[in-house]
């Protein structure tokens, strides 16, 4: 595929958003990993996300209305989606949005000793977190304890 | 001697089916959690579970080549075809109970997935490398209530006691290899179970320790699960789990 027609179809899904962080696409995100001459290529960000199946009609739906029926969409599981793959523009859409993005690195290396967090609304790293486990599975539940509000962190992963 | 095909297919649909039997389990826990935190925590581990649940099922199913996917296999093999480890299916019992039986688990599961990162199989090596990333949390997470509960109040100290000591006699089945282990490890696509036991162990230890509290007494651990010899717990949760499946085949959304 020539890099023109590749960089057309990125320019298509650039405008997909992801169903449950509408504010990032799913280039943004990493989900996307390249086009070939038959397909686009994707990769889950997490094993069970509801919102897997939804991402992929929506990536189907946008190709087929910019004319490019004949793209199948290819499921790679390996190497495994990680957050590491988010870009930074991904990264300043989601800080935008209210959601700490996650700190560059491999998820597992930087578990037992997280990196810090900035509180998206105000910049303070005086944060806390009050659940692991938050609204969807890639985010963490946390408060500001300058400013007080609760926000999203996105998880490293 | 088994074909090492159908090794491979029945190793996948008990990976699967580990996963699913207790994603389920976490499942009925949804509105019901001590508060709010926990109710999305155990929520999405039971989510994370399903996920690979899938994965691993819908590999066996294509293993087997009969047009099997995923949730055929989920929702339309009975209780004796199931090949999950019995740790998985006990009932939820109290949130200390429950607590106890991620910890033991996880705990393990996430030995188990990080060694099957090294599998030869690519399928396989895929999953397990996707999975152990969200085992890792599941297992922090456990861990960190298990020290909450045993040096918490005296309430709490005697429920995650009594929830360990219910779990305790599954664990041995965690390491037991049997021919389909050993037929797959040999190959290079599995993970010999026994070896991770003195890791297991040393975890395990120190998060009690970190809780004060005992490890269980030693006792003779139950089996058979791997083989479709289950508790009657695991009928009973099958047939909440399958009954739209059962009534209205081929029903969707």
């Amino acid at each position: 595929m020539s890099a023109l027609l590749s960089s057309r179809v990125l320019d298509v899904l650039g405008d997909v958003p992801d169903p449950e962080i509408p504010a990032v696409s799913v280039v943004d995100l990493g989900i996307v990993r390249r086009v070939d001459d038959e397909a686009v290529h994707i990769t889950p960000t997490y094993t069970g996300c509801p919102a897997t199946i939804a991402i992929e009609r929506m990536i189907r739906k946008a190709l087929d209305d910019a004319g490019m029926r004949d793209l199948d969409i290819v499921i790679d599981l390996s190497p495994p989606w990680t957050t590491d793959w988010i870009s930074d523009e991904g990264r300043e859409k989601l800080r935008a949005y209210g959601i700490a993005p996650p700190p560059r690195g491999d998820g597992r290396g930087t578990l037992k000793a997280e990196a810090a967090v900035e509180c998206p609304r105000c910049g303070s790293t005086e944060v806390e977190e009050i659940s692991r486990f938050g609204s969807t599975p890639c985010k963490a539940l946390m408060r500001c304890l300058s400013c007080a509000e609760p926000f999203d962190r996105f998880k490293c992963h | 001697m088994m074909s090492s095909g159908h090794a491979l297919r029945d190793y996948a649909m008990r990976l699967g089916d580990d996963a699913l039997v207790l994603g389920q389990r976490l499942s009925e826990w949804c509105g019901h959690a001590p508060m709010l935190e926990l109710d999305l925590a155990l929520a999405n581990i039971g989510l994370d579970l399903l996920g690979q649940a899938q994965h691993f099922l819908a590999y066996a199913g294509a293993l087997e080549g009969k047009g099997r996917d995923a949730d055929a296999l989920a929702f339309h093999r009975d209780v004796m075809d199931f090949k999950n480890c019995l740790l998985v299916e006990q009932p939820n019992g109290d949130f200390a109970q429950t607590m106890a039986r991620q910890f033991l688990f996880s705990t393990w599961h996430e030995l188990y997935l990080d060694a099957l990162t090294g599998s030869n199989d690519a399928t396989l090596a895929a999953v397990a490398a996707k999975g152990v990333k969200e085992t890792t949390y599941h297992a922090k997470l456990s861990s960190e209530w298990i020290v909450r509960l045993g040096d918490g109040t005296e309430e709490s100290r005697a429920r995650v006691i009594h929830g360990l000591d219910w779990m305790w006699r599954f664990v041995d089945e965690l390491f037991h290899d049997d021919l389909v282990d050993e037929s797959v490890t040999v190959s290079g696509a599995g993970v010999a179970r026994a070896a991770l036991r003195p890791a297991w162990d040393a975890r395990v230890d120190a998060v009690l320790a970190d809780a004060g509290l005992e490890r269980p007494a030693p006792r003779r651990g139950i089996i058979g699960g791997r083989v479709g010899r289950h508790s009657e717990h695991l009928g009973h949760m099958l047939s909440e789990m399958q009954f739209l499946q059962r009534a209205y085949p081929g029903a969707t959304w």
